[in-house]
């Protein structure tokens, strides 16, 4: 159970593992996440299923490193499991024939988009990609995007694609044709911002929240989120909301409280490590 | 003979006040034995039906002070599979030690039913090598279990003495349910959980962990592999205040707190990886036993000042005297009478303060107690760096939703029935907090023998209240 059966560094710190756990595999929807633990002292995380193989019993799970959990998961190799994973939690999107969807994915937040994307081909969508980095290195899954959708890249430094930020792309698109929902996922403040420009274009928009979670199955209220006013779960609630409703700034600076303590887990973890290697 | 009870010892406060060590230390076996010569084994023992799951608790203080220890040790374990908790843990107060003959007596205290019975567990543990047989299996029925709180670890290994092949969905990476991530160590250590939960596990129970009936697991699949279900999924929700300020970065709820210190042991950060604020100045808002549990947990974590911030007075305060004691002998400041009405932040949106407003008592409302109002310009403001809620939970909800046909009563617990367990779902029995709302171990546990033995009654085609 909860073996990495293959690991893969898809751009400059981000990981692509396939995890064999048949319960996953088999329920997972788009839009849903699990919960893992990597050993006795490790803590909870959330990431998304980013990919199914029911067949095989794997499920794929796409990890950018950002601090002492997802560096030492990056470091697994092979063949080592995982002590827990739980899930599939939250919601799975609502996919249904919208007509023309936008589908804006920012960093490893691409991943996420990657199962809702191909959810909606499924059931007849038209879909635009606009996939956003900082640079050509930091983007991921282009390819599979490709196969499903228009693609459209956007960088920083325009090192891929066109130059700027993904908003820049979403205006470009909103002015040149009709959509009638839009997807954004990436970090938080490229949701926000996106949820401005479809707002200014009168498009619809989703947005799979990434608030800081422990159980994730609704038992602690860490996760909560303000939307259209009211307390929601965004583990039993979401991950998807709709992006007009979201008290944004609120979520930007929940994400932050524990700033402190992580920047003192992640120095004590690469000391060890450098001591170890 | 005495007529107060055989005091045990516990760590002083001032020690104990900044670890996370069990408080109170238990009897010796002459302390044990003294206090069970209190007990009057009277004839018509009315200490026996203040306890929910009815143990024979004449019978084993007389083995004990007879010195049969193994014998005291067997007749509680025939009726209670988890006495070392429950000694711990139950309100003996208001359950069998209210009723103890000894007790009504003038200015005498009941037997300290609780202590005996936590010293022949803990004298069991260290002495018995448990020849446990695995009895599970040896019926082709199978049955269910979802959630391995007291309720459904009660249900598992009655049903598995019974012959019964039973499973235990947990949602959670350890099994225990609120005895492992809410109730602290110092009240409950948890290697007498686990403890627990092995010798379950020797009877032929299986766990199946990380498991979330609904999500991982879809409850079509569970109706149809299994010949019965019992569902004890607690009450876990978190509710909140929802003044202005909730969402401010340290205020917690309680569960998150306790679930993060407890359960992740976000206490030993940063060997364990789990963060965890430590505020310099808390409050904890509500004066249950929850609250007290956050309280004192802040206290341990290194906090300077805890204050404990109720609208009532101590007189309706629902939390255990015996905690209420241990608090106060800690240092923890009440503040009664005091309603929050704000929580003021800073601009990172960590909370800084909470404004408050005191209350005076009217005439009772619909719960009984007397209504608090606010006191009309008594507002003020109390500095504090985190807050902890602690104002109750509502029943846990991913199961739920994914239930269709099961019947919730009007707070949106599960409608079953009082005796037996029985739901809207033809073979789906419920018990514990999932029926009941917040309540304690021992009902929730009282719950799940009472299922179980209805399971087996329905089992055998003995009994079926589905059939029209
Ligand atoms: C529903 C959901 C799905 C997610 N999916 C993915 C994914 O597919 N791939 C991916 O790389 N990341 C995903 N994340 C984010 C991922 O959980 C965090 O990057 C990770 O927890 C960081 O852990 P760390 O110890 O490495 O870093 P830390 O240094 O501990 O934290 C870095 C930042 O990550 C966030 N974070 C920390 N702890 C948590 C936590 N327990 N829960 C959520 N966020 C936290 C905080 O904003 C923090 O400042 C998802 C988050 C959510 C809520
Ligand atoms: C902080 C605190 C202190 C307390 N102190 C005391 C005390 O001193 N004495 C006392 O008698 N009582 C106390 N109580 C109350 C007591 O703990 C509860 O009444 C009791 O635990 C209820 O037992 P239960 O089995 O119904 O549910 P829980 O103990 O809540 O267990 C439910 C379990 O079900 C799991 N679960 C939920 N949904 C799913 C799902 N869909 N799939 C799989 N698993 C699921 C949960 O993860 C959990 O492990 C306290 C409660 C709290 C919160
Ligand atoms: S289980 Fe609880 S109520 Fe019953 S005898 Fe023991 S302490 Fe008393
Ligand atoms: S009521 Fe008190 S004295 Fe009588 S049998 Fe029970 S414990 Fe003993
Ligand atoms: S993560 Fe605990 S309630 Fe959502
Ligand atoms: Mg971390």
């Amino acid at each position: 159970m909860n073996e990495i059966v293959k690991k893969t560094k898809i751009a400059e710190d981000v990981f692509d593992f396939w995890v064999h756990s048949p319960s996953v595999s088999k329920e997972a929807g788009p839009g849903q996440f699990v919960v893992i633990r990597l050993h006795e002292k490790g803590e909870r995380i959330p990431l998304t299923v980013a990919d199914t193989r029911p067949e095989k019993g794997l499920f794929r799970m796409v990890v950018k490193v950002v601090g002492k959990t997802t560096h030492e998961l990056s470091l697994k190799k092979e063949g080592d499991t995982i002590l827990d994973v739980v899930g599939p939690l939250g919601n799975p999107s609502e996919i249904k024939n919208y007509g023309n969807v936008l589908l804006v994915g920012g960093g490893v937040g691409i991943a996420t988009l990657y199962p809702i994307a191909k959810a909606l081909k499924n059931v007849g969508n038209n879909i635009t990609t606009v996939l956003g980095a900082r640079t050509k290195d930091y983007l991921i899954m282009v390819d599979e995007f490709k196969k499903i959708s228009d693609v459209l890249l956007v960088t920083d430094d325009g090192s891929a694609g066109m130059k700027g930020v993904v908003t820049d792309a979403m205006d470009k698109l909103f002015r040149e044709r009709k959509f009638d929902i839009c997807w954004a996922v990436g970090p938080t403040i490229m949701m926000k911002f996106c949820t401005l420009k479809a707002r200014e274009f009168g498009v619809p928009i989703w947005v799979s929240l990434n608030p800081i979670m422990v159980d994730g199955t609704g038992m602690c209220g860490a996760c909560r989120v303000t939307v259209s006013g009211q307390i929601k779960f965004a583990c039993v609630d979401g991950p998807e909301f709709r992006g007009e409703e979201v008290d944004w700034d609120e979520l930007l600076k929940r994400l932050a409280q524990y700033r402190e303590q992580e920047k003192i887990s992640y120095e004590r973890f690469l000391r060890a490590a450098g001591e170890s290697e | 003979m005495k007529n107060r009870k055989t005091p045990m010892k516990e760590q002083s406060p001032e020690s104990r006040r900044r670890n996370f060590e069990e408080v109170a230390l238990g009897y010796t076996l002459e302390e044990a034995v003294a206090e069970a010569q209190r007990c009057l084994q009277c004839p018509t023992h009315p200490c026996v039906s203040g306890c929910p799951v009815g143990i024979d608790i004449p019978g084993f203080i007389r083995k004990l002070r007879e010195g049969k220890l193994e014998e005291s040790y067997r007749i509680l374990k025939s009726y209670n599979n988890l006495p070392a908790v429950c000694g711990r843990v139950c309100p003996q107060e208001v359950q069998c030690e209210s009723r103890c003959v000894v007790g009504k007596m003038k200015d005498s205290e009941p037997v300290a039913i609780g202590r005996l019975e936590r010293f022949v567990a803990d004298w069991a543990a260290e002495n018995l090598e448990e020849e446990v047989k695995p009895l599970a299996g040896s019926k082709k029925e199978k049955v269910a279990v979802v959630g391995s709180g007291p309720a459904g670890l009660t249900a598992a290994a009655d049903l598995a003495k019974m012959g019964y092949h039973v499973d235990v969905f947990e949602a959670f990476h350890k099994p225990g349910g609120v005895l492992v991530y809410g109730i602290p160590e110092f009240r409950l250590p948890k290697g007498i959980v686990e403890r627990e939960v092995n010798y379950i596990r020797k009877l032929g129970v299986n766990f199946y962990l990380n498991t979330v009936v609904g999500k991982t697991v879809k409850v079509k699949e569970l109706l149809s592999e299994y010949d019965a279900v019992f569902i004890g999924t607690g009450a876990g929700t978190p509710k909140f205040m929802g003044i202005p300020g909730t969402n401010l970065n340290g205020v917690y709820s309680a569960n998150e707190f306790l679930t993060r210190v407890n359960l992740m042991k976000a206490y030993l950060f940063p060997e364990y990886d789990t963060p965890i604020r430590v505020g310099k100045k808390v409050a904890v808002i509500g004066a249950g036993n929850t609250a007290m549990d956050a309280a004192r947990s802040a206290l341990r974590l290194g906090a300077e000042k805890v204050y404990i911030v109720y609208r009532r007075t101590e007189r309706e305060m629902p939390a255990r005297r015996e905690e209420y004691h241990h608090a106060l002998e800690e240092g923890i400041e009440f503040l009664w009478l005091t309603l929050p009405i704000r929580y003021i932040g800073d601009a990172n949106g960590n909370v800084e303060a909470v404004e408050c407003v005191r209350m005076e008592l009217k005439e009772a409302d619909g719960s009984g107690r007397p209504r608090p109002v606010p006191i009309e310009g008594s507002n003020f403001i109390l500095e504090v760096d985190m807050v902890i809620e602690a104002i109750g939970q509502g029943p846990n909800r991913v199961l739920l939703s994914e239930f269709p046909g099961l019947k919730l009563n009007e707070h949106g617990y599960i409608k079953a029935d009082e005796d037996t367990g029985a739901t809207s779902v033809k073979g789906v029995f419920a018990g514990g907090d999932i029926v009941t709302g917040a309540a304690t171990v021992i009902k929730a546990m009282g719950a799940g023998k009472k299922a179980a033995q209805f399971i087996h009654s329905y089992l055998t085609g003995e009994w079926n209240p589905w059939q029209k």
